[in-house]
């Protein structure tokens, strides 16, 4: 029961194959068993999840199951949950128990899903490789001595693990795509403000986005329907109604216009992930699908413009972790000078040390037009190229990331090097258009991954031209050695 | 060479909103701490800010009372500075687009003129927490019940020259806020600060340094302040010294500002827009609907005393600067049907007694129609000005109607013509020395000597006798032995 | 742009960072290292162009004047380091 799909665990759990309970308890048995090898979880909620499944099992018993009632979902440790820890992957919120749900939570609570637990993550959602968590790196399934990508490598690792059926992630500048990829994953980062913020601990505000994770472009259409829709807690949030995404997973691809920016086969990408996005668009013509080379010319500087927009905003973000009212406080300050400082110093690793002093200069006295203005134009001009794309074809493809998942430690030394690896990923978020990573080959024994980008609101287009995929190939089904 | 005092003043209206700018906690003060501090006010992780309709509409009303641009769009910014009663770390405010612009409005000077103040903006911002100092050794106290609340900030031109001027000033926006009901205007609770902007410079020369005083909470405390620094930096400046240009605090107990040095090290804001708010956007129908619905002004209400009342210029100030003492007013006008009384009584003993136990009009223990009973009976001579002052003393103490207690303490007026000569008859025969001394006077001196004999007719009487009757018919028995 | 001690120190400040000693000239290189990545930006002719603020440009929705939050300060406060008679403490603050 445990290797199946988000969809096949619905239909197990409908079909009374087993249930809600069973199903809970047989991954919690197997996170308890398998996990040190991954360290994917933070924290397991196994008494919540066993009380929240014995209630889906209640709730279907009435006959009030929802499509999701009994499914057990892990959730990066970004989203507040009441009662559990939720530390957002670091020592300043390591003591900190949630006094309330995020709106996520509480969508994925009111549909009865089982919590299963919070999931390791680059601290405060700041990193590549889930390397800068607090509670040490979570390391890819398909070769533990690589990285699961970041920020949300928990989630991916748990995933490919078969550890969780599904899990939550965030996407500040590829944070689902990239670790989706890494792991041979489905990741979705929605339109920014499709999911509501709320509860969701801010990294950098006008660009962080939750959206699923799982194994298959319909999980993620699923996950997609608890998520997605207009919060009144969150006023970026969208007030535009919620398709079910499930409904058009099968449509058609003939007469799909997929563009092909130039610059993202540009000579740094490594040959193989070239040739296997090729091969995956090869795959999408025989689908019925067009292809045309596009131009994004600014891609390339949306990587100067994430790293100050990103940092500048987290600067601020993070402010709010002063060691007052919640989190860590440093042993016997001296004075209020001393408590913020050490409080600050000891409770941040070094990446957000480094990621709140960049935009503390870049938004200081003086600087302020030629970095943070900077960045914004820049981020006009690479929404400006998209919006011509998008207005040419139906979906832009090219690859999720520029090497496959990469071994610990090989890039911790040079931030720099990091900060390249989101390249193909960043753009999207700097525009808040929708993206998608989905399984497209191996290199070396390691997933690669095929992102594909839509339009504003298009997740329910990007889910189909997905689907049709998998339909056709067997990608997505790959599970790493004695899996 | 003469010193020419150049002051510009900011002043924090706290806004009357039932709740919080960005919360839906309330905004009443004086409850337990923290009572009032929702998981949005602590600035617990993932909360985000949604904006109070109603702070805008107040907001609004402000400018189109004070004919001001009003921003048809205007956005939030993050003004970035650790302080402990600051719970985000920074302060949701407006620097580049305030919802207000220009403005002006129009003070009366000692001399009668009258004096255009420009107000060079007026933005929207969320007040923070209180510092509780001394309730503990060696630990400040943090209460976040304030965090959040709403205020404007009004912002003027340095266009006083004298701390009168600028108290007017200070008046003049304390009574157009009140009476727009933005604002209650409780100076003691903190609802309405002032910060004063001073320097001095030769009359004619380029503006000098200037210091901004803080913490001021009343009138009186700003002329004073304002005068102490004026004098204090011509001290320094006559002596060839430097002003600095800095941030002081007025302290009222020793009369007299100091540095406040915590707040001087390099001010570095790091000002951006707020990503978590979305540009304010509203229409001239937006405006133009609450440009109706404004409520009579103080300066028309003034014009109108004047004319409808008769009242004087000097009253009709006084009356008409706060909204619920105009009422008073007019109530009290009405019922007695003698507006130059009513003003006399409500400037004269109402205003002594609110005075003396600090009470607002708002909640004063004698009603306006008591007052005006009480008038009546002035009016129609049951009773004298002096015995009403002993009613009105008994209506504060014991409440009551005019005739109830004119009734039971026995005040009526003795108007029976017998009585009172019986009574000139008694004091006649009984103070001979002093009527021998009337005789033998001059007669153009005997007009000042019959106070004595109607003072004498008084104490018998208890106060009951009428005076107009008393002084008619004693000069005229007096008068009858002369020769 | 490379960053000196001196303003990698002024920035930890003005961010309440406390920085060892020993880790200073290391930040100052991959600060450095950061800010050259950026400074590609520089090379760009954005004069005439909007700045994006946020991804859809979307305006404010506004909230109803109602309260919504009751009191829940024990709950919230279960969080807080320190805590008596309600208040939050912190180290004694000198103005």
């Amino acid at each position: 029961m445990l290797n199946k799909t988000l969809a096949g665990l619905a239909k197990g759990l409908q079909q009374g194959e087993f249930s809600s309970v069973e199903l809970a308890q047989a991954y919690l048995q197997r996170i308890k068993n398998e996990d040190s090898k991954y360290n994917s979880f933070i924290t397991v909620t196994e008494e919540l999840a066993l009380q929240q499944a014995a209630a889906a099992d209640a709730s279907r018993a009435a006959g009030n199951a929802s499509i999701m009632t009994g499914l057990p979902i892990a959730h990066k440790d970004i989203f507040c949950t009441q009662g559990v820890r939720t530390s957002a992957g670091s020592k300043m919120l390591d003591n900190f128990i949630s006094p309330y749900d995020a709106t996520v939570i509480r969508k994925f609570n009111a549909a009865g899903s089982v919590t299963l637990g919070k999931t390791n993550m680059d601290e405060f959602a700041m990193g590549s490789s889930n390397e800068s968590s607090f509670y040490g790196p979570s390391r890819n399934p398909w070769n533990t001595q690589h990285v699961p990508g970041g920020s949300s490598g928990g989630s991916a690792a748990a995933i490919a693990a078969g550890l969780a059926p599904a899990a939550t992630g965030t996407d500040t500048g590829g944070s689902i795509r990239q670790p989706a990829a890494f792991c041979n994953l489905t990741g979705l980062k929605p339109t920014y403000g499709r999911v509501s913020r709320y509860g969701m601990i801010a990294y950098a505000s006008s660009l962080d986005q939750g959206g699923p994770m799982a194994q298959t472009a319909e999980d993620a259409a699923m996950m997609l329907n608890v998520m997605a829709g207009m919060d009144p807690l969150d006023s970026t949030s969208v007030e535009r109604a919620v398709p079910d995404y499930t409904a058009n997973l099968d449509a058609p691809l003939a007469g799909l216009k997929i563009g092909l920016p130039k610059e993202f086969f540009s000579a740094s990408l490594n040959p193989e992930i070239a040739a296997l996005v090729r091969a995956a668009v090869t795959e999408y013509e025989a689908l019925g699908a067009t292809v045309k080379e596009v131009s994004l010319p600014n891609t390339a500087l949306s990587v100067p413009a994430y790293y100050i927009v990103a940092p500048a905003e987290a600067s601020s973000n993070l402010s709010r972790f002063d060691g007052v009212r919640y989190g860590y406080r440093c042993e016997d300050p001296t004075d209020l000078e001393d408590m913020y400082k050490r409080t600050r110093g000891e409770g941040f690793g070094t990446e957000v040390k480094r990621r709140i002093m960049v935009g503390t200069y870049a938004l200081s006295e003086g600087f302020y037009d030629a970095y943070y203005k900077k960045a914004q134009q820049i981020r006009r001009l690479i929404q400006q190229d998209f919006v011509r794309v998008l207005s040419e074809v139906d979906v832009i493809m090219g690859p999720t990331t520029p090497t496959p998942a990469f071994k610990l430690g090989e890039k911790t030394s040079d931030p720099v090097e990091m900060y390249m690896e989101d390249i193909f990923t960043l753009s999207l978020n700097l525009a808040g258009l929708p993206g998608m990573s989905i399984p497209c080959g191996m290199s070396n024994g390691l997933p690669v991954g095929l992102q594909i980008i839509g339009n504003y609101f298009a997740e329910e287009k990007l889910l189909n031209v997905a689907h049709k995929f998998q339909q056709a190939t067997d990608w997505h089904t790959l599970k790493p050695a004695g899996l | 060479m003469e010193w020419e005092t150049v002051i510009g003043l900011e002043i924090h209206a706290q806004l009357a909103t039932t709740t919080k700018i960005f919360s839906g906690a309330s905004t009443a003060y004086g409850a337990e701490p923290n009572t009032q501090a929702c998981a949005v006010d602590l600035a617990l992780p993932g909360t985000l800010p949604v904006f109070n309709e109603n702070a805008l509409r107040m907001a609004v009303m402000f400018g189109t009372a004070i004919d001001a641009e009003i921003g048809k769009v205007s956005v939030f910014d993050r003004k970035n500075y650790f302080y402990p009663d600051l719970p985000k770390g920074y302060q949701t405010s407006q620097l580049f687009y305030p919802i207000v612009g220009e403005g002006h409005i129009d003070i009366e000077l000692e001399d009668g003129s009258t004096k255009r103040i420009g107000v060079t903006r007026a933005h929207l911002e969320e007040d923070a927490g209180k510092s509780l100092h001394e309730e503990f050794a060696s630990m400040t106290g943090i209460d976040l019940n304030r965090a959040g609340t709403p205020l404007l900030e009004i912002v003027s031109e340095p266009d006083m020259r004298s701390a009168e001027e600028a108290v007017a000033y200070v008046k003049k926006i304390h009574s157009l806020v009140t009476n727009l009901g933005i604002c209650d205007g409780n100076m003691a609770e903190g609802s309405f600060r002032c910060d004063c902007n001073v320097s001095v410079r030769y009359k004619g020369e380029a503006l000098g340094n200037r210091t901004e005083t803080k913490n001021i909470n009343s009138f009186r405390f700003i002329e004073k302040a304002i005068k102490g620094e004026v004098a204090r930096q011509i001290d320094i400046l006559e002596d060839g010294g430097r002003i600095t240009q800095e941030t002081r605090l007025y302290d009222a107990d020793k009369d007299e500002t100091r540095s406040m040095r915590s707040k001087e090290e390099a001010n570095d804001y790091r000002y951006f827009p707020c990503p978590d708010l979305l540009p304010i956007v509203i229409d001239d129908e937006y405006i133009d609907a609450i440009r109706k619905t404004l409520p009579e002004l103080p300066d028309t209400r003034r014009a109108r005393f004047i004319n409808t009342y008769q009242l004087s210029s000097y009253d009709a100030g006084v009356l008409s600067a706060y909204k619920p003492l105009s009422d008073f007013f007019e109530t009290v006008a009405t019922t007695s049907a003698d507006a130059k009384l009513s003003a006399n009584w409500v400037m004269g003993e109402l205003s002594k007694h609110l005075n003396q136990h600090d009470t607002d009009i708002k909640d004063s223990p004698v009603s306006a129609e008591q007052l005006g009973g009480l008038l009546q009976r002035i009016k129609d001579n049951t009773v004298s000005g002096n015995i009403a002052k002993k009613v009105f003393e008994a209506m504060w103490k014991e409440g009551g109607s005019a005739d109830e207690i004119i009734e039971a303490k026995g005040l009526k007026q003795v108007t029976d013509t017998g009585a009172i000569e019986k009574i000139v008859d008694e004091v006649i025969a009984n103070n001979q020395k002093q009527v021998d001394q009337y005789v033998a006077a001059e007669p153009d001196k005997r007009g000042k000597m019959i106070g004595f004999f109607m003072g004498q007719v008084m104490k018998v009487s208890g106060g009951k006798a009428n005076p107009g009757q008393v002084q008619g018919m004693m000069k005229q028995k007096l008068d009858a032995l002369c020769p | 742009m490379a960053l000196n001690r001196t303003d990698v120190e002024k920035i930890a400040h003005l961010a309440r960072l406390q920085i060892d000693e020993n880790d200073v000239p290391e930040y100052a290189k991959n600060l450095s290292n950061i800010l050259d990545l950026i400074s590609q930006m520089q090379d760009i002719d954005t004069s005439d162009v909007e700045p994006l603020a946020h991804p859809l440009d979307a305006v404010q929705r506004l909230r109803a004047d109602i309260i919504t939050e009751q009191n829940q300060r024990e709950h919230l406060q279960q969080a807080a380091p320190a805590v008596e008679n309600g208040l939050f403490l912190v180290p004694k603050v000198i103005e």
